[in-house]
C-alpha cells in the first residue's frame, strides 16, 4: 500500500495543487460575487484557506516513506557536493576502489584455494578417510595418497557409515606413441567416483563400477578442458581413440566444463577407472585418496566412530610384506577417521594457505592506512565546512539528521570505491597468479565472483566507511554553532582536540607502515637468501631431464647397458661437458628414503642411486675416500658415499672408509650391506629450505633394472639450446625413448614461488604504505603549517630566523614520527610471530631489518614534513599578519 | 513501512466523521465540504478550509470516498468526492459508536434525567 503511495506521491501532489486552486478559485468568485474588489477577494480566499503549501506538505509527508525520502536527498546532497570538489572525491575513490580491489583480489584467491565447496552436488556431506596421524612414512607415497588399494576395496565392502564411497588418485602419465609421446594429467578413479560425487557428463556417458577390470583399461573421459584443446572438441560418435600408457583407450564421455576433480588448483585431461593388474595389488603404495557421501542423519563423528570399530580388522588383513615386526605392529594399530571433505583436497592449499592469510592480513592494513588518509582528508573538509554546519545547526537541524547528511558522503564515496574495487579485483587477481606464476605453469582455479566474495567487499566498504566517514562525522556534527559561526573562517580558535585526532591518524599510519616495512623487508631479504644460497652444489649451466624407454623392446639384461651407450651419446654433443644419470633430481622435491643401521645406530638415510660422473658433474666434491667408477658393477661389493650429516650421525669420531651400512629390509628392498667408500660435504637434498638429511649415494649400476633414469647434464651453452639439440640428436636416432629435458637452475627456482609471491607482493604493498604514509604525513603538517600562519608570521616579524621555523616545524613531524615508529616497531615484534614459518635465514626478530624499515621511514617523514616547513618559513610576515 | 494503527484523536474522528455525513446524501468539491463543515461546526472543527484536504487525502486513501474531476455549479473544474460503499459501512458504524458513546457520556453528566 504505502509503497504505491510512495510511488505516486509527486501525482498526488500535482493532484492536490490543483484541486486547492480550484478552491481559491471558487472562493474568490464567490467573493466578488459577494461585492469585493477582485485584489481583495483573492486575498480573502487565501485566507480562509489557510497556507497551501503547509497543506501539501502535509499531505506530501502522508504519501511518502521519511527515512527513504531523506536519506535520498542526502545522497543527492552528498553527490553534488562531491561534484563540487571533483579533486577529493577522485582520491578518494581511486584510493578506496585499489584499497578494497586488493582485499577483494587476495580474498578470492584464498576463497577459490580454501573456503569454496566442490562444484557437486551437496559437497557438504563428502568426507575423505585417511589414517589418524598419516601411515609415518610407510611404503611409497604418492601425492593425495593416503590409503592402499587393498585397503580402498576393504572399506568400500565393509563401511556402514557412506550411501556411497569412491577411490581416486592423480598422477602424470604419456600419452601417443614413440617420440611424439607427451605428458598427460591422469585422475585413476573408481567406479562409483562420478556417481556419488553426482557429477553429469556434458556428453557421451562417465565411467561407471563396469569399467573396473583386468588391466589395461579401455574406455576413458576426457575434461572439457582436454577435449576443446587437444581433442579439437571432436564428436564422440566418430569414436575417439588414443593410445595412454601404451594401451588403446576410447574416450566415452566428457565432463562438465566446472569439474575439476576434486584436487582444488589441479586439473585433469583424462579420467580412467581403476584395473586390476595381473599380479596382486601392491599393500605398501599409499596411492588412493579415499572419500564417501554421509548417509542422510550421519555426522562425520559418527562416521569415524564407525570407521574406528572397522579399522583393526582391515588392517590386521592388509599388513604390507616383508617388513620388520614392529613396523607390522605400527601398521596394525593404525586407525581410520573420516575427515570433511567439502572444500576438496588440495596441495596448493597447503602451500599457500599461510601466505594468503599475511597476504589478506597485509592488504586489510593498507586499506586502513588508506582509510587514514581520507579520514584526515574528511575532518580537513568538515573544519573548512564548519561554518555551514554551524548555520544548519542554527536554523534547527538535529544533530542526527546532520550526521546522516555527512555519512551519506562517505558511504557513497564507499559505495562507488566498492564498486570499482570488485570490478578491479578479478583484473587484480588474475595479474597476480600471472606475475607469480612462473612461465608455462598454470593453477586451475576458478576465480570467480561469489557471495562470499560480495560479502567480504561490501564488509570491506562498510567498515572503511565507518572509519573514515563516522569520527569526522561526528567531531563536525557536535561543534556548538555558536563558536563555530564565531571562529568561522579564523582558525584561531578551533579546538585543540581535532587536531589531535588527525595527529593520532598519522601516528596509527606511521605504525601500520612500519609493520608492513618490516614485513616487506623481513620478505624481500628472505627470497633474496633463498636465492643467494648456496646449496653445496653446481646450479647454473645444469639441464637436469628423464630418460624412458619402457616402449623399446629391450631385455632387461640389456637396460643398464642401453643407459650407457645413451649417457654416451649426451656426452658426446657438443658443448656438454660433463653429464651423469641419478636416480633422482636433488632440490625438486623429490625423496628416496630407507631404514638404515651403521653399527648399533638404527635410523633413515637418503639414497641415490648416480653414475660414475654425478659428482663431477654437480661440481661436489669428494673429501674423503673415492668416488663411483666403472669397476662398481652389479656384481661387484655393494659400496656407498655418505654426506657428513650422515657421518656425525652415525659414526661420530671413526673413520668413515671401510664402514659398513645396512640397509634395512622394506617390500622389495632386502637387507644390503655396504661398504662406504667416500665422504661428500653437507649439501641440500630435496629442498633448498630444508635441514640436510643423512644422505647416501649409491652406484646407479647395483640398482635392479629400471627401464628409465633421471639426468643431470652440465655444459656451457645456454641450458634451453643445448636440451634442444639433445633432445633432436636422441630422438633421430632413439625414437622408443621418451627424452624430458629443463633447465635446472629455473626449475629450482620456479620451487620458491611462495616466497616469490611473498616478496613481491608484501614489497608492493609495503612500499604503497610508505606512499600512504607520506601523503598523510605531507596533508597534516601542510594544514598544522596553514593553521598557525599567524604565529608563524609573528615569530618571523620578531626576528626569528628562517631555519628556527623550519625546526620548529619538522619537530613536530619528528614527535609524531618517533611516537609512532615506537609503537610500530611493538606491533611488528607482535605480528612477527605470524610470519616466522615463511622465512629463510633470517628470525622475524631481526633488528636490522627493523632499523632499516625505521631510517625508510624516517627518510619519508623528513621529505614529508620539509616541504610545508620550508613553505611556513618563506613566509611573508607581512602578507600573514595583514590578512589577520 | 507497515501501517500503524493511527491513534485518531477526537477532533479529528469527527471531522472524518462529518465528512462523510456530508457526503452521504451525493458527491460535492472541497469548497462546498469546507462550507458545509462551517456551517454544522460552527467553525469549531475546520478554522481554515486548506486543513480539509489532508483528511479528504486520508479518507480517500483509506478507500471510503473515491474522487473524480467534474464541472461546478457555475462552470468551473472542481475534484469532486463521493462515498464508496465500504465508506458508507464506516460510516454507519461510526455513527453508532459515536451514539453509544454520546449515551454514555450523558449518562454520567446527567443520571438524574435519564
Amino acid at each position: 500500500m504505502s509503497w504505491r503511495r510512495f510511488l505516486k506521491r509527486r501525482w498526488w501532489d500535482d493532484e492536490r495543487a490543483r484541486e486547492i486552486a480550484a478552491y481559491l478559485e471558487t472562493e474568490t468568485a464567490d467573493n466578488i460575487a459577494r461585492g469585493m474588489p477582485p485584489a481583495e477577494a483573492a486575498a480573502a480566499a487565501r485566507r480562509k484557506f489557510g497556507n497551501p503549501g503547509l497543506v501539501r506538505e502535509k499531505i506530501y509527508r502522508m504519501n511518502t516513506i521519511g527515512w527513504l525520502e531523506s536519506t535520498w536527498q542526502d545522497l543527492r546532497y552528498g553527490m553534488r557536493t562531491l561534484r563540487l570538489s571533483p579533486g577529493f572525491a577522485a582520491v578518494a575513490i581511486v584510493s578506496l576502489a585499489l584499497g578494497i580491489g586488493a582485499n577483494t583480489a587476495i580474498f578470492q584467491l584464498l576463497d577459490a584455494v580454501r573456503l569454496r565447496s566442490l562444484p557437486v552436488q551437496n559437497p557438504q556431506e563428502l568426507a575423505e578417510m585417511k589414517i589418524v596421524g598419516g601411515n609415518q612414512g610407510m611404503g611409497l607415497n604418492q601425492q593425495y595418497g593416503e590409503l592402499t588399494r587393498p585397503l580402498w576395496e576393504l572399506i568400500r565392502d565393509k563401511q556402514q557409515a557412506f550411501s556411497g564411497t569412491f577411490a581416486w588418485s592423480a598422477n602424470q602419465r604419456y600419452i601417443g606413441r614413440g617420440s611424439q609421446m607427451r605428458h598427460f594429467n591422469q585422475l585413476l578413479v573408481s567406479g562409483g567416483f562420478f556417481r556419488v560425487l553426482g557429477v553429469q557428463p556434458f556428453r557421451g556417458r562417465l565411467l561407471g563400477p563396469q569399467d573396473e577390470g583386468a588391466c589395461p583399461a579401455s574406455a576413458a573421459v576426457a575434461s572439457y578442458a582436454y577435449w576443446q584443446s587437444e581433442l579439437g572438441g571432436r564428436d564422440l560418435s566418430s569414436g575417439i581413440k588414443l593410445f595412454a600408457d601404451n594401451s588403446l583407450v576410447e574416450i566415452v564421455g566428457i565432463t562438465p566444463p566446472e569439474f575439476f576433480g576434486v584436487a582444488v588448483g589441479d586439473s585433469f585431461d583424462l579420467a580412467l577407472p581403476f584395473c586390476q593388474p595381473k599380479d596382486a595389488l601392491r599393500r605398501d603404495i599409499f596411492e588412493v585418496s579415499v572419500m564417501g557421501r554421509l548417509k542422510p542423519g550421519w555426522t562425520i563423528e559418527r562416521a569415524s566412530a564407525a570407521m574406528a570399530v572397522l579399522s583393526p580388522g582391515i588392517f590386521e588383513a592388509t599388513v604390507p610384506p616383508g617388513r620388520d615386526p614392529r613396523t607390522d605392529l605400527m601398521y596394525k594399530h593404525f586407525r581410520l577417521a573420516a575427515y570433511p571433505a567439502s572444500t576438496g583436497v588440495s596441495g596448493a592449499r597447503e602451500t599457500y594457505d599461510k601466505s594468503l592469510w599475511l597476504l589478506l592480513a597485509i592488504t586489510g592494513l593498507v586499506l586502513l592506512i588508506a582509510c587514514a588518509n581520507l579520514a584526515n582528508l574528511m575532518l580537513a573538509r568538515a573544519s573548512a565546512r564548519g561554518r555551514e554546519i554551524a548555520v544548519r545547526l542554527a536554523l534547527g537541524a538535529s544533530r542526527g539528521r546532520l550526521l546522516r547528511q555527512l555519512l551519506a558522503e562517505s558511504g557513497l564515496l564507499a559505495g562507488i570505491g566498492c564498486g570499482l574495487g570488485i570490478a578491479l579485483s578479478q583484473t587484480l587477481c588474475r595479474l597476480l597468479l600471472w606475475s607469480v606464476l612462473p612461465e608455462g605453469q598454470t593453477v586451475e582455479l576458478r576465480i570467480v565472483t561469489d557471495w562470499r566474495v560480495l560479502l567480504y567487499a561490501s564488509a570491506a566498504a562498510v567498515l572503511s566507511c565507518v572509519i573514515f566517514g563516522a569520527l569526522p562525522a561526528l567531531r563536525a556534527s557536535s561543534s556548538s554553532p555558536a563558536t563555530a559561526m564565531k571562529a568561522g573562517g579564523r582558525g584561531m580558535t578551533a579546538s585543540l582536540e581535532r587536531f589531535s585526532l588527525q595527529r593520532l591518524m598519522v601516528v596509527a599510519q606511521i605504525s601500520v607502515s612500519l609493520v608492513l616495512l618490516v614485513a616487506a623487508l623481513l620478505f624481500v631479504r628472505s627470497f633474496r637468501n633463498l636465492m643467494t644460497f648456496d646449496p653445496g652444489m653446481r646450479e647454473s649451466g645444469i639441464v637436469t631431464g628423464f630418460l624412458g624407454f619402457w616402449q623399446s623392446n629391450l631385455p632387461p639384461q640389456r637396460w643398464l647397458e642401453f643407459k650407457r651407450e645413451l649417457l654416451d651419446e649426451i656426452r658426446a654433443t657438443p658443448g656438454v661437458l660433463n653429464a651423469a644419470t641419478t636416480s633422482n633430481a636433488p632440490l625438486l622435491g623429490s625423496s628416496w628414503e630407507h631404514g638404515v643401521r651403521v653399527g648399533a645406530l638404527e635410523g633413515n638415510a637418503k639414497f641415490t642411486w648416480v653414475s660414475p660422473g654425478y659428482f663431477d658433474t654437480m661440481g661436489i666434491p669428494v673429501v674423503r675416500g673415492r668416488s663411483f667408477n666403472d669397476n662398481d658393477t652389479p656384481a661387484s661389493t655393494r659400496v656407498a658415499i655418505v654426506n657428513q650429516t650422515f657421518v656425525r650421525r652415525f659414526l661420530g669420531a671413526a673413520d668413515p672408509i671401510g664402514q659398513t651400512l645396512r640397509g634395512m629390509q622394506e617390500g622389495d628392498y632386502p637387507t644390503t650391506l655396504y661398504e662406504i667408500v667416500g665422504v661428500i660435504p653437507d649439501t641440500q637434498y630435496n629442498d633448498l629450505r630444508g635441514k640436510t638429511p643423512p644422505m647416501t649415494f649409491e652406484p646407479a649400476s647395483q640398482l635392479g633394472p629400471a627401464p628409465w633414469t633421471g639426468l643431470m647434464i652440465h655444459s656451457n651453452a645456454p641450458p634451453a639450446a643445448i636440451g634442444a639439440t639433445i633432445k633432436r640428436r636422441l630422438a633421430a636416432r632413439h625414437p622408443d625413448v621418451i627424452v624430458e629435458l629443463s633447465d635446472f637452475q629455473k626449475d629450482v627456482r620456479d620451487e620458491l614461488m611462495p616466497e616469490r609471491l611473498m616478496a613481491m607482493l608484501s614489497g608492493f604493498f609495503g612500499v604503497l604504505a610508505a606512499l600512504l604514509a607520506m601523503v598523510g604525513l605531507y596533508g597534516v603538517i601542510s594544514f598544522l603549517v596553514a593553521r598557525r600562519r599567524n604565529e608563524i608570521g609573528i615569530r618571523l616579524a620578531l626576528g626569528a630566523e628562517r631555519g628556527q621555523v623550519v625546526a620548529m616545524v619538522m619537530r613536530e613531524a619528528a614527535r609524531l614520527l618517533a611516537i609512532g615508529v615506537v609503537t610500530g616497531a611493538a606491533l611488528s615484534l607482535l605480528a612477527g610471530r605470524g610470519a616466522g614459518s615463511l622465512l629463510f635465514g633470517l628470525r622475524p626478530y631481526d633488528p636490522l631489518t627493523l632499523v632499516t624499515a625505521a631510517l625508510l621511514l624516517a627518510l619519508i617523514a623528513a621529505v614529508a614534513s620539509f616541504l610545508p616547513a620550508r613553505r611556513a618559513s618563506k613566509l611573508d610576515p607581512m602578507v600573514a599578519l595583514r590578512d589577520e | 513501512m507497515g501501517k500503524k494503527p493511527e491513534q485518531t484523536d477526537i477532533l479529528q474522528g469527527t471531522l472524518d466523521m462529518l465528512i462523510l455525513q456530508i457526503l452521504a446524501p451525493g458527491a460535492a468539491h472541497g469548497h462546498t465540504i469546507a462550507y458545509a463543515i462551517e456551517r454544522l461546526s460552527e467553525e469549531v472543527l475546520l478554522v481554515e478550509h486548506g486543513s480539509l484536504y489532508p483528511a479528504l487525502h486520508r479518507l480517500e486513501d483509506r478507500g471510503w470516498i473515491a474522487s473524480f474531476w467534474g464541472t461546478s455549479e457555475n462552470n468551473r473544474k472542481a475534484r469532486y468526492y463521493r462515498l464508496t460503499p465500504s465508506g458508507r459501512k464506516h460510516l454507519s458504524v461510526e455513527m453508532s459508536r459515536w451514539e453509544r458513546v454520546v449515551r454514555a457520556i450523558n449518562q454520567v453528566l446527567r443520571p438524574a434525567e435519564e
